[in-house]
């Protein structure tokens, strides 16, 4: 059923949180654990993905999730092209179209980042067998690796998901990262997850995903023991989704004093690029709550480990390259 | 013109409560003798339907049939003849052609491809407005003479409330119903029902208040104009719920459904797939079961098949950047019976919903078994299984969201104005 799992449950594609058992994502973060000793180190290269081809697919810009794919690859010794595609320039192209002929370049595997829903699923159910697909971002639909660097730094940092308090503060609706997160956290058994946003922020029937809606910020905050604050895109002021920053900042931006009803050991979460002054105030996002440079450099380390295991390659003993 | 005899079949026609065993004799396009043992007729040729179901062909109230304008999708020709393999003998197209069906010339044209076709009838409905602008009145008493039974909107929602009301009056002088798309356009810029499937999708959500927006705004132009006024393709439980509340004051309303959208919700297009991608959207299954006890009710009487076919790369790609809709000729009939198969009706209100029930709203000839009537006939064998893949489709279009799904019924004879147009033989 699942296009992302094979016969016996073991990734093929990474490309999305949803409905993963709490075993897989558990052994993601385990496998992400192993490679972040590598990083640390002064030769910060392990040889199992050498003589593979890693294409970075990306038709939205980024910056950090394309670096940071760039670089797990390069450290697990894989060949890495990076392809940008202006989709203004390439009208007349299918999706589909593209990819072949990235394949027939003889690609192992696709990292993917689209501006529709469902667009990584779409590459996955047409890629050659064997071919990898991961999702870098689709739409407001998923985020994968992102939510599991997330849960890879709260669990760093709080040993573990059971009775912890998160709250996820923000633009949810048009959020494939909070979607990601929420799937991932509920699955590792996180005690209570909330999202706090204005009603125009917060898609129809979120609740189903298993989550607290709060309006109030205050009340949201209220004994968590994780913070996590959404980028607004500064287009969604334009509409009528808000009237503008100030009273979003006022009512929803993340500053240390709207954070004195959280857990007193409280952390603070950005997926990133901060808008600093719109979503959370420049003194909490460099103060000693925030987590925000953790989650960058981990996320190559649970890239690594997300890269090894849709390839089936056993990270168990990464040796350093001589 | 041949004359034929159907021999021994069971003889169903809901607009007469029809329901018995015998033959039917046609000769000059007509049903000449309906009913009993016919042994003074000499025909040319003998239809044997032992065993089977003689019922009206079926009128299709919505089929695009992608000519003129899109016939890499699909054409008059290949879809009028798909529609007779289905048991429809008449097909009602919508507007939205290009050029749109607003000048006499375009309803001549297509009349003149459906003849050369031989398959079912094309009836193309005519403009509400110019080049469905919203702008402007077509030259609706000479779309009418032209053959056009009636106009609509073609699923372009006409915003301006003066300008509908215009057309509505206009229409009305030529009594010519008018038949609306229930949208509102600032609301339905989404792909899936607004809910729980389009939010862990991660697709934008069209509301049911798109529909309801609309509706209630046309039904209070329809109610000052006085027009006979239908509403096509509704889709939501409260869709019901305000046309049901309108119904007690303006009897000349009434309202279809697409057959799609009386088994399928939302939940269905759960991997993205692009087959499901509808518009109006599928919905919950609260909205599946109010149609379909809208229908048991009596509050919605027709049931059209929204056929929609695309080409493969139209449906290729992730789910918002597919075209919408479904291809659908060629399973109305057999979702049709599934319905009384599955207990949602009876078959007398089956039937009636894609025969004569379209014919009434549209004054068309067809939709009923009588003698004098004309023979638009379909015989089918009620217990000859078939597997519905795109090889077994005869539309063009092959983005039908039933693939995979095995049907009861098989359509034996056509017969369009006393041809036969459709034939196979027994397997």
């Amino acid at each position: 059923m699942s296009v992302q799992l094979d016969e016996n449950g073991q990734l093929r594609h990474f490309l999305t949180t949803e409905g993963l058992d709490p075993q897989l994502l558990a052994r993601i973060l385990d496998t992400a654990e192993s490679f972040s000793g590598v990083i640390g180190k002064s030769v910060k290269k392990v040889p199992l993905l050498r003589g593979r081809t890693v294409i970075n697919l990306f038709f939205e810009s980024s910056t950090r999730t394309r670096t940071t794919f760039e670089l797990a690859a390069k450290r697990l010794s894989a060949d890495v092209l990076n392809v940008s595609v202006d989709t203004t320039t390439t009208k007349g192209e299918s999706l589909l179209d593209m990819m072949r002929n990235l394949q027939a370049m003889q690609a192992d595997m696709f990292v993917v980042r689209h501006s529709e829903s469902g667009a990584a699923e779409y590459f996955a159910r047409h890629v050659d067998p064997g071919v990898a697909v991961l999702n870098a971002g689709d739409g407001w639909h998923a985020h994968p690796t992102q939510a599991m660097l997330d849960a890879f730094t709260i669990r760093r940092h709080k040993g573990g998901f059971e009775n912890l308090r998160i709250a996820i503060v923000g633009d949810i609706r048009h959020s494939r990262v909070a979607r990601s997160q929420i799937h991932a956290f509920n699955g590792l058994g996180a005690g209570e997850l909330r999202v706090v946003a204005p009603n125009t922020l917060l898609p129809s029937d979120i609740d189903s995903l298993g989550v607290q809606v709060y309006n109030d910020l205050g009340a949201g905050l209220r004994d968590v023991d994780v913070v996590i604050a959404l980028r607004l895109q500064r287009e969604r002021m334009q509409g009528a989704l808000l009237p503008g920053e100030a009273e979003y900042f006022r009512h929803y931006g993340l500053t240390e004093s709207r954070l004195g009803n959280a857990h007193p050991e409280a952390i603070v979460m950005h997926p990133g690029p901060i808008n600093r002054g719109v979503e959370i105030d420049s003194a909490l996002a460099d103060g000693p709550r925030s987590v925000i440079l953790d989650q960058v450099t981990n996320g190559i380390a649970v890239r690594m480990a997300v890269m090894t295991m849709v390839l089936g390659i056993q990270p168990d003993t990464p040796r350093e390259t001589t | 013109m041949s004359r034929i005899l159907i021999r021994n079949g069971r003889l169903i026609d809901p607009a007469d409560d029809l329901d018995t065993i015998g033959d039917v004799a046609i000769g000059d396009g007509r049903i000449i003798r309906l009913g009993g043992d016919i042994d003074d007729f000499t025909p040319d040729r003998v239809i044997d339907a032992e065993g089977q179901w003689v019922i009206p062909g079926l009128v299709d109230l919505c089929a695009r049939l992608r000519e003129p304008g899109a016939t890499r999708k699909a054409d008059i020709a290949s879809e009028a003849r798909a529609a007779a393999a289905g048991g429809i003998t008449t097909l009602v197209m919508p507007p939205d052609t290009d050029p749109v069906i607003d000048t006499p010339s375009v309803v001549e044209l297509i009349h003149h491809r459906a003849e050369s076709a031989a398959g079912a009838r094309v009836v193309p409905l005519g403009a509400l407005t110019r080049g469905l602008a919203g702008e402007a009145l077509p030259g609706m008493a000479g779309l009418a003479a032209a053959g056009c039974p009636a106009v609509s909107d073609g699923g372009q929602p006409v915003t301006d409330a003066l300008v509908l009301r215009r057309a509505l009056d206009y229409a009305a002088t030529f009594a010519l119903p008018g038949l609306l798309t229930p949208v509102e356009p600032t609301l339905a810029g989404g792909c899936l029902n607004e809910g729980a499937t389009a939010t862990r999708l991660g697709l934008p959500g069209i509301p049911a208040a798109a529909e309801t927006a609309a509706l209630g705004r046309q039904l209070a132009v329809a109610g000052a104009t006085g027009a006979r006024v239908h509403f096509g393709r509704l889709s939501s439980a409260e869709g019901v719920r305000a046309l049901t509340h309108a119904l007690g004051d303006n009897r000349k309303l009434s309202a279809d459904v697409a057959i799609h959208q009386l088994f399928l919700t939302d939940q269905d297009a759960m991997d993205y797939d692009p087959r499901f991608h509808l518009n109006p959207p599928l919905r919950d299954i609260i909205d599946r079961e109010a149609l379909r006890q809208a229908f048991a009710d009596g509050v919605l009487r027709i049931i059209c098949s929204d056929h929609q076919p695309h080409d493969a790369d139209a449906k290729e790609g992730p789910f918002a950047s597919t075209a919408p809709g479904a291809s659908g000729i060629d399973t109305l009939l057999p979702l049709l019976l599934r319905l009384v198969e599955d207990e949602v009706l009876p078959l007398r209100k089956a039937l009636a919903a894609a025969t004569i029930e379209p014919a009434r709203l549209l004054g068309l000839e067809g939709g009923r078994l009588a003698e004098g009537a004309a023979a638009d006939i379909a015989v089918v064998d009620p217990a000859d299984p078939w597997f519905c893949r795109p090889d077994t489709l005869q539309s063009r279009g092959k983005n039908s969201p039933f693939l995979g799904w095995e049907f009861s019924a098989r359509v034996r004879h056509t017969l369009v104005e006393g041809r036969l147009v459709h034939s196979i033989d027994r397997s």
